[in-house]
């Protein structure tokens, strides 16, 4: 039957196209970012260009919404049906590779040596999966904002302190400029939640999971300091500085129409604000006491373990890696390029380029997510708390059911070997 | 005196209309509101919610979202799939089912009585209670494709279609009408010497157009607007039917306009089919009851 | 009428074998395996061997316990009291957490609590969120199956009367439930939307203002009821169509006598009316019921069980665990009490309808 349907096909290949391309090796890749036409165009870009420049491999590409990837992916690897290729956020990638979705990567190390170290995915000391860039968040406002409000310019050597915070945000809210002093971005449910939201908690003190077991979430999740946290972050609604629930069409465009004095946004949301405003500002976190931090790792390709053909899409995935393609993306969705060459070749990252502050905030406060399979269960757990929390419910009561959830998950499944 | 009965019947006229036609704006006015925002900007769509323009054909009215939405998504293809899934399901479950239902009144069998207690008692099983264990067997299950031999059925039309061609209602259907058929007619039949496939096909079924139509269209609503069991086993767009293409486009962006444009193009061909057919669907499931 | 003709146990078996064989494997099976399951602690996907855990999944998600605290005093006896005057007791979590006396409490959290004279009593739940999902898919079927029985009843009767033009309001009172679910849910998030809603705006204009915005769907105290009015909207046409069925089983011969004898509207419906609906009612009942208690794809699409878990159900939970975190075991063992709870439903059924005869 196979060798009936492939003889079919080819012949039919060789009619149309009289070429010597039947010996070519088609190579199956899924992609997280359906919908964004930017995005979309620089991935097929080198894929044809991939495609063109040798004659083994032909790389297809199916692309999901970002809010059903994940699951597509679980599923697939259900199904037994992964493509060859496949991209992963990178505190995901653990998992995925605990699992057994994912085998590690035949890539030169030598290609990756000045890559940042947030865009490299390394589990069980292998290399599983690599970035074309970082991502990182910043609190954007506006100079004349700041202005008025009176405030000082936080600085990365000088971060804004948790009281420093509060007085902007109280002080925004005092003006009556704004509808709310503070886009946290609530409409984006999901990964948002412990990508941008776990490093307060980290500043604060505490954590997802306890990073010296990695077994349990007792004392980082509900311990003093975050509780401390979660009481901060009850108030930011509490005191009306924020929203609970926030309609999408807000985050998108709430700051950039005037409606916000701050926004804890990506930098891929970073061009359309430049285009929006001439004064803005991309400001550090603010310390609530260990220091300010932010996310780091972003969505990163690997090879999946059923490939029939890992050297193929390691070809692919190293042909990708080249300084012109990390440019287009961050020329394209305002993302960090993964090496310093490829900043020099982009619009906003290049020496004084309008982003650049962002290779220091990334690498002066960014924190990865915990490295652990158990992180894909625990983040929804997170994400549970902490819109609870929001909602109104009782700090401590929620937290401590978090780490029930999360160490019930955790021994559940053995410790995920740790 | 007349005058007044007749005054009187006129108003009471007026008011059982109206209250009539008030209850039938109660059910409308969503469906309205559906229609007539996939003709507008979003902004347009948004501003209009304020006041009663909201239910009308307004201001910049244009298909463009139809045409968008067939550019963001195949929204084509899912609609295929749809009508696929669909289709078959309903084709083969009328003749597996009714099959079975024959074999139950007609024909006497060892394990008879067993087997069909057994079928009924599946009807107090919901759906959602074996949704989980039913997506891992589906995803070891051979399939015997073009290619070869295959496991896992996730990501596919069989996967739609197969675990929903018999189900317990629609046997319960079959059953409950064949009894009503006069069995001298086809005890008569096969001391004629009809074999029992002549008496299915040549007795039986052109008899049973009105089981037919009620289960056909049971099915046709329950399978067009599925939406648990594709949402768990249907990730890639080759096989994606609406409702999950729906969830699908609502997270590839929220223009509403798009929207509204979608879920009027899912949903006016089974309103127009409904109106159509209205009768048919009616008593269909009210046959459900009068036998229950 | 059993004959040599009719007698055939192979013809049998052929006929009612596909669609046996069928509801085997998709149906029976799959529930066995959710039974199964349910002692295990098996998971989607997993490098780990799956193990027998015994009860563990059932004590994990129905453990419930009751602790009685008594308010916290000052070294001479006397109850403290805070400044407005109300007692104070000590925090839950010392004894809900790592207390070595209380091992029967660990991991527990509070699920109500209530005052009986100084003592407050507490009534814990290892898994609170599930209890809410329970509790919740009760109230809905408690408030639905009644009201919405009633409502489609007396649609039907308005239905029933002789007027030209009445096949019509049939029609478009029936028309939501050839409509999905899904896109009804959907559609619906516009009528309840907190900012712009068309439900706000209209109270917004009968009250000239005067009514306060709501998030209907994003407040915990109206996000059920929410969805309650939707569900209702979406099928009491279905059930009025029963009802409308067994209306017309009713004789006409039953009303006529009913007017010569004088009766007022409400006699007739009383006791005309209603006895000969007695069956209908009771299929009414149970049908609502047990599409009530798979409340799922309207949670879904709408609020996801939020906000703080006001419409957590029975089998978002069972999705959510089974699927979203890959917990086949915990899905299963949900199912499985779904079962228990529809079973006990249609034993329910058997029992009213034998009693009548």
């Amino acid at each position: 039957m196979k060798s009936l349907s492939l003889l079919a096909a080819s012949l039919a290949f060789a009619s149309a196209m009289s070429s010597a391309a039947f010996a070519q090796t088609t190579l199956t890749m899924w992609y997280h970012g359906a919908g964004n036409e930017v995005e979309s165009n620089i991935i097929n870009q080198i894929i044809s260009d991939f495609n063109a420049s040798q004659s083994d491999w032909v790389v297809e590409i199916e692309s999901f919404p970002q809010a059903a990837y994940n699951d597509s992916v679980v599923a697939g690897a259900l199904a037994g049906n992964l493509p060859d290729i496949l991209d992963v956020d990178g505190p995901v990638m653990p998992n995925w590779a605990w699992s057994g979705y994912m085998q590690p990567l035949q890539i030169d190390e030598a290609k990756i040596a000045n890559y940042l170290p947030g865009t490299k995915g390394v589990w069980n000391g292998e290399l599983y999966s690599i970035g074309l860039w970082d991502a990182a968040i910043s609190l954007v406002t506006r100079q004349s904002y700041l202005d008025e409000l009176g405030l000082r310019v936080p600085t990365l050597e000088q971060p804004w302190t948790g009281e420093e915070f509060m007085d902007a945000l109280a002080k925004a809210k005092a003006s009556g400029k704004f509808d709310h002093a503070l886009d946290l971005g609530t409409a984006w449910t999901g990964e948002w939640y412990p990508y941008a939201f776990s490093p307060f908690l980290q500043s604060f003190g505490g954590d997802i999971i306890d990073r010296s077991t990695y077994t349990t979430a007792e004392g980082v999740l509900n311990g003093e300091a975050a509780v401390e946290f979660g009481t901060w972050w009850q108030g930011l609604f509490t005191e009306g500085y924020a929203q609970a629930t926030q309609d999408p069409a807000d985050r998108d465009n709430g700051f950039n129409s005037g409606k916000y004095a701050f926004s804890w946004n990506g930098n891929w949301a970073a061009l359309g604000t430049l285009d929006a405003y001439e004064d803005v500002l991309f400001l550090p976190a603010p310390d609530f006491g260990n220091g300010p931090k932010i996310g780091a790792a972003s969505w990163q390709f690997g090879v999946a373990a059923t490939s029939e053909h890992p050297d193929g899409a390691s070809a692919f995935i190293e042909f990708a890696l080249q300084d012109k393609y990390l440019a287009d993306f961050s020329n394209g969705i305002g993302l960090i390029p993964a090496t310093a060459s490829a900043a020099a070749l982009t619009e906003n990252y290049e020496e004084g380029g309008p982003l650049a502050v962002f290779f220091g905030l990334s690498e002066a406060q960014a924190l990865v997510r915990p490295v652990t399979p158990g992180y894909v269960v625990a983040a929804k757990v997170f994400e549970k708390a902490l819109a609870d929390i929001a909602n109104g419910a009782d700090v401590q009561d929620t937290l401590d059911s978090a780490v029930d959830e999360i160490d019930a998950d955790i021994s559940k499944n053995d410790n995920y070997g740790f | 005196m007349a005058q007044i009965t007749a005054d009187n019947h006129g108003l009471r006229l007026v008011v059982r209309y109206t209250v009539l036609g008030l209850i039938a704006l109660m059910f409308v006015f969503p469906l309205v509101f559906m229609l007539m925002s996939s003709l507008k900007p979003d902004a347009q769509l948004l501003s209009d919610t304020r006041s009663l323009r909201a239910f009308l054909p307004v201001g910049d009215i244009s298909l463009d979202n139809y045409f968008d939405a067939f550019r963001r998504a195949p929204v084509g293809l899912f609609i295929f799939n749809s009508v696929v899934v669909t289709g078959i399901t309903v084709v083969l479950s009328l003749m597996v089912c009714s099959a079975a239902a024959f074999a139950f009144v007609f024909v006497d069998w060892r394990g008879r009585e067993l087997v069909l207690t057994l079928i009924l008692a599946t009807l107090i099983v919901p759906f959602e209670t074996i949704a989980i264990p039913l997506l891992l067997i589906a995803s070891k299950l051979p399939w015997l494709g073009l290619d070869g031999l295959s496991y896992g059925w996730l990501n596919s039309y069989q996967v739609q279609i197969i675990p929903f061609v018999a189900d317990g209602l629609t046997i319960f259907l079959f059953v409950q009408y064949f009894k009503d058929l006069p069995g001298e007619l086809i005890e008569a039949a096969r001391v004629e010497g009809a074999s029992w496939w002549q008496v299915y096909r040549r007795i039986v079924m052109p008899l049973a157009g009105p089981v037919l139509a009620t289960a056909a269209i049971l099915k046709f609503l329950a399978m067009y607007n599925q939406y648990l069991w594709p949402l768990m086993v249907v990730q890639e767009e080759t096989y994606r039917p609406v409702m999950v293409g729906l969830q699908y486009f609502f997270q590839l962006n929220r223009a509403w306009g798009e929207i509204m444009a979608y879920l009027s193009l899912i949903t006016v061909p089974v309103l127009a089919f409904y109106l159509f057919l209205q009768r048919a669907f009616i008593a269909s499931i009210a046959s459900t009851g009068v036998k229950g | 009428m059993a004959s040599k003709f009719t007698r055939s146990n192979a013809t049998g078996w052929m006929m009612a074998g596909p669609a046996a064989a069928l509801m085997a494997l998709f149906i029976v099976l799959p529930f066995i395996f959710a039974i199964g399951f349910s002692f295990t602690n098996q998971r989607l996907i997993s490098p780990n061997p799956t193990q027998f855990v015994g009860l563990s999944n059932y004590s994990q998600l129905l453990g419930v316990g009751l602790l009685v605290l008594e308010p916290e005093k000052d070294e001479a006896g006397s109850v403290l009291r805070t400044d407005d005057g109300s007692l104070t007791y000590p925090a839950l979590r010392g004894f809900t957490r790592n207390n070595p006396d209380y091992p029967q409490f660990d991991g527990m959290r509070e699920w109500f609590s209530l005052s009986l004279g100084e003592n407050r009593i507490y009534v814990l739940a290892r898994d609170v969120v599930f209890i809410k999902a329970i509790v919740n898919t009760v109230i809905f079927v408690m408030v639905v199956a009644p009201l919405q029985g009633g409502l489609a009843l007396v649609l039907a009767l308005l239905i029933n009367q002789k007027l030209r033009g009445i096949n019509f309001f049939r029609a478009v009172y029936f028309m939501p439930v050839v409509v999905s679910i899904v896109v009804v849910s959907l559609l619906w998030r516009f009528i309840y939307d907190g900012q712009s809603g068309l439900l706000n705006n209209l109270l917004g204009a009968l009250t000239f203002g005067a009514f306060p915005r709501i998030d209907w769907l994003g407040n915990p105290n109206t996000a059920l009821g929410a969805i309650i009015a939707m569900s209702i909207w979406q099928a009491v046409g279905f059930h009025m169509v029963i009802w409308l069925s067994g209306l017309q089983t009713i004789s006409p011969s039953l009303y006529e006598a009913a007017a010569i004898e004088g009766a007022s509207p409400w006699q007739t419906f009383r006791y005309v009316t209603w006895p000969g609906l007695r069956n209908t009612a009771v299929l009414v009942l149970i049908v609502i019921t047990m599409q009530a208690f798979a409340l799922f794809a309207q949670i879904d699409v709408m609020t996801s069980g939020g906000p703080l878990d006001s419409t957590q159900t029975i089998v978002f939970q069972a999705v959510e665990r089974g699927y979203g975190k890959q917990d086949i075991s915990g899905g299963s063992t949900i199912s499985v009490i779904l079962f228990v709870f529809v079973l006990a439903i249609s034993l329910l059924q058997r029992w009213l309808t034998r009693e009548k005869k």
